[in-house]
């Protein structure tokens, strides 16, 4: 049902969507079921004069298994949802397939700047190429992804690769994602950041290999820029802090003037 | 407590300050519990309508307000979110009833520690000055969401609100000491001061609730109030506990928060569901199905709500192969909830119902949280919460629990006990017009956000229009639908206060029991006097003995004895029928 909205970009986008929709049909089912009978007792009970209504305690047997039945079925199909569930968030989030390349991604108030391997395919190297909002990708190539905050946290966020992941100050968060659809879709910060959380979007471009090869060919170098400086929070300074508040709101203000 | 009982009724004539600012009275504290909590909810609804006017027409300027700058839109989510958990559900739900309820359905005079009652009220109180003093600090209020992660919230520099953040958590922690103290008094109370003759099993299910709710309440808060001391520590004294330059972990706080914050979500549903226990019974005139398996239900769900916090944080950089207990922990805790919602369908079976305006808040409670408890299925399977945690999915998951909890529940309640509290009926037309509006309305607002959520709209994003995948005219359609149903919603509510303040003053003459109710309280006159009770009643059965075979009335009170007459009907009925 997801994918009626957004495209399915990576190799386990499809598997999530399938989790989704069992889950819908199970619940959805339920809830249909739940809300029909509920109606059907308050239709058909309504008061009318004379008729007085029954006496039932519902402790006994014969009356506790029209609530207890129902009541299994729920435990068995939530046993049935954990076991989906946890089959595909072991493929995303546990599982880790060799890499064919690495990507480092480093969030900011508020900004994302990615360190491509270049075309040596290794990072750390001379020909690391860094990119801020967009990130480059060759598709059906599998990735690991290397993530840092540099100051509080953020959460990259691919709605078409159905993959989220907090960046954390402090720690590197290794995962995968394998893009199989050639375009270009949304890169989000979902976790709020700040005054400019709605001021970070990004870009992922997935090209054919062709394509990519020549987009590595064309872009700037600056390896010296791709180590990752640990956060230093400047701590409390007035000046400062009075002055970045200004420029944040006033830069927030041009944005929205522009469009 | 007995010795206390004598306070012979309507003696006292301390002036306005000592009855209704400075009393011990359980009833005047549940009433400025109420009223404090009506009002905040006015500020946090005012919130809601600035901030989606915002959505639902960027940019441009918000009547009433005006133009909605970043950090003016993540201060009014921030507030918004705060008020109506920590100043609306939790005063209204818990506090106002608790203090209302508990000493009426138990047949006492008052709460055991009436000035302690007092204090937990004048901090609440406090709190609440405090926080809405946030909105004029220099800096404006705190952005950093009602969750407050640091190091967001830990340093000005990040949340650019110099004193707003540190407001906030003095505020939150101020309102967690007032719930501490009324928490004590609930638990002691229910355990002390029953009628002669009310065994546990006989205690109405809403005391109950509470009393397990604030259980729940006192047993997790403890670790997030030492969180926020830290927060707070951070914040002013410069240490570390959630920077991670100097040692710390930020993850730390989402822990703290989470383990109080999750067994939260029950602290206010519990009320509710009580509420609504109470409420089924009497207007369908059927003893309630299954009274001991309600209890065992509402325990089990208390036990469990303390082992799924971490479901809050599936993506949020803890091991992975954590996510595979909480889910399993998370999913279970559908089958409690559910049991509880079959068994209020199944009291309906065999009944005699009628449609009042209470019933209906009742009855609609359990249709939109059916919907609410089963979209947490999605968000509890953590293959699923990868995409929709952060959604808008989740905001209209929880909208559907927490509304029905925060806003029908507090319905259902004042439009039942209207009557006990001011001695007269509300109007009916006006109460129903105001259900219907209010309960499409609602539906309007939230069943959009879930397809927007689902089609990967983030949270707390002031505009999309940076989102090429998002800003697309048939997501804004869903949107603006969300922000006129919103705003519906909010223009039908003068309905609903012009009715209350007429009701108290001009409404039908209640008498004790209208609604030809069992429990305790409809015992006391309406409105009870200070003291509650001419004479304290004493319990001769269970709270739901409704439409007994052998007896030709259809209720049988807790407090007549088995052989007596039942009291004529005409006598108490004002022909809601």
């Amino acid at each position: 049902m997801i994918s009626w909205y957004v495209t399915q970009a990576s190799s386990y986008a499809a598997d999530v969507d399938d989790l989704f929709l069992l889950i819908a049909l199970i619940v959805g089912a339920f809830f249909l079921a739940a809300e029909f009978v509920l109606l059907w007792l308050i239709v058909k009970f309504r008061a009318r004069p004379g008729v007085k209504a029954r006496y039932i305690t519902g402790e006994k047997t014969s009356e506790t298994r029209w609530v207890n039945y129902p009541h299994y079925l729920v435990l068995v199909f939530d046993i049935l949802i954990v076991a989906a569930a946890l089959r595909v968030w072991s493929e995303v989030k546990i599982d880790l397939p060799p890499a064919e390349e690495r990507v480092r991604i480093i969030a900011q108030q508020w900004a994302w700047t990615f360190v491509h391997a270049g075309p040596d395919g290794k990072l750390d190297t001379a020909d690391d190429i860094r990119t801020v909002n967009v990130l480059n990708l060759q598709v059906n190539r599998l990735y690991h992804y290397e993530l840092h905050s540099k100051d509080v946290l953020h959460s990259f966020s691919v709605p078409a690769f159905r993959l989220k992941q907090d960046a954390v100050p402090g720690r590197a968060i290794v995962g995968w994602f394998r893009p199989t659809v050639i375009g270009e879709f949304d890169l989000q910060c979902a976790e709020i950041c700040g005054i400019g959380h709605g001021l970070m979007p990004g870009r992922v471009r997935i090209r054919s290999a062709g394509a990519h090869a020549a987009w590595m060919e064309m872009a700037p170098r600056m390896p010296q820029l791709a180590s990752v400086t640990p956060a230093m929070p400047a701590t409390g300074a007035p000046a400062s802090f009075a002055a970045r508040a200004a420029s944040v709101e006033a830069s927030a203000e041009r944005e929205r003037g522009n469009r | 407590m007995s010795e206390l009982a004598v306070h012979p009724a309507g003696h006292h004539d301390q002036g306005f300050v000592k009855t209704y600012l400075w009393s011990t009275d359980h009833k005047v504290i549940a009433m400025q519990y109420l009223f404090t909590g009506m009002l905040m909810a006015l500020i946090g609804g005012f919130a809601v309508y600035v901030f989606r006017m915002q959505l639902a027409f960027p940019g441009q300027s918000v009547p009433l307000f005006g133009r909605v700058s970043a950090g003016q839109y993540n201060s009014l989510v921030t507030m918004h979110g705060t008020i109506m958990i920590f100043w609306v559900a939790m005063p209204v739900l818990l506090a106002a009833f608790g203090n209302y309820l508990i000493p009426l359905m138990l047949g006492c005079d008052d709460m055991v520690f009436p000035k302690v009652n007092r204090l937990s009220y004048q901090i609440f109180l406090l709190s609440a000055v405090v926080l809405v003093a946030s909105f004029v600090v220099p800096g404006g209020a705190f952005g950093g969401a009602w969750t407050a992660y640091p190091p967001l919230s830990a340093n000005a520099v990040y949340n650019l609100t110099r004193y707003g953040a540190t407001v906030w958590v003095v505020a939150v922690a101020l309102e967690f000491v007032a719930f501490l103290l009324g928490g004590i008094n609930f638990v002691t109370t229910a355990m002390n001061s029953r009628a002669p003759g009310m065994r546990m099993f006989d205690v109405p299910i809403v005391v109950w609730m509470i009393v397990i709710a604030s259980i729940l309440f006192m047993a997790s808060v403890g670790p997030l109030l030492a969180g926020a001391a830290m927060l707070f520590f951070d914040q002013v004294l410069g240490t570390g506990f959630y920077d991670p330059a100097t040692g710390g972990d930020p993850i730390l706080w989402q822990h703290l928060f989470w383990f109080f914050g999750h067994p939260e979500v029950y602290v206010v549903l519990l009320p509710a569901m009580g509420i609504v226990a109470e409420i089924i019974p009497v207007f369908s005139r059927k003893k309630l199905f299954g009274y001991r398996t309600i209890v065992y239900t509402a325990v089990a769900t208390g036990v469990i709500s303390f082992f799924v916090w971490a479901h809050h944080q599936f993506v949020a950089g803890i091991d992975p192969r954590m996510a595979s207990l909480f889910t399993i922990t998370t999913l279970i805790i559908s089958v409690p909830i559910a049991e509880m919602l079959f068994v209020y369908i199944a009291t309906l079976y065999g009944g005699s119902i009628t449609l009042t305006t209470p019933m209906l808040w009742a009855l609609s409670f359990v249709a939109e949280f059916l919907l609410g408890g089963v979209t947490g299925i999605f968000l509890g399977a953590a293959g699923a919460d990868i995409y929709l945690h952060d959604t808008y999915f989740v905001l209209a998951h929880f909208h559907y629990t927490f509304f029905p909890i925060a806003i029908i529940g507090a319905f259902a309640g004042i439009t039942f006990w209207f009557p006990k509290m001011f001695g007269r009926m509300m109007d009916e037309r006006l109460g129903k017009i105001h259900f219907w509006v209010t309960i499409i309305a609602f539906n309007f607002i939230f069943i959009p956000l879930f397809m927007t959520g689902a089609a990967g709209d983030h949270r707390r994003i002031f505009d999309y229009s940076g989102f090429p995948d998002l800003a697309t005219p048939g997501l804004q359609r869903l949107r603006i639908i969300a922000t006129m149903g919103l705003v519906s919603l909010l223009a039908v509510q003068p309905v609903f206060f012009f009715n209350f303040i007429r009701s108290m003053v001009r409404g039908r003459v209640a008498g004790a029991n209208p609604w030809r109710a069992n429990t305790l309280e409809w015992s006391a006159p309406s409105p009870p006097p200070h003291g509650n009770f001419a004479e304290l009643p004493e319990v001769y059965r269970g709270p739901y003995e409704y439409s007994t075979e052998d007896r030709e009335e259809d209720f049988w009170p807790q407090h007549v004895p088995d052989d007596s007459p039942a009291p004529a009907p005409a006598a108490t009925a004002v022909g809601w029928r």
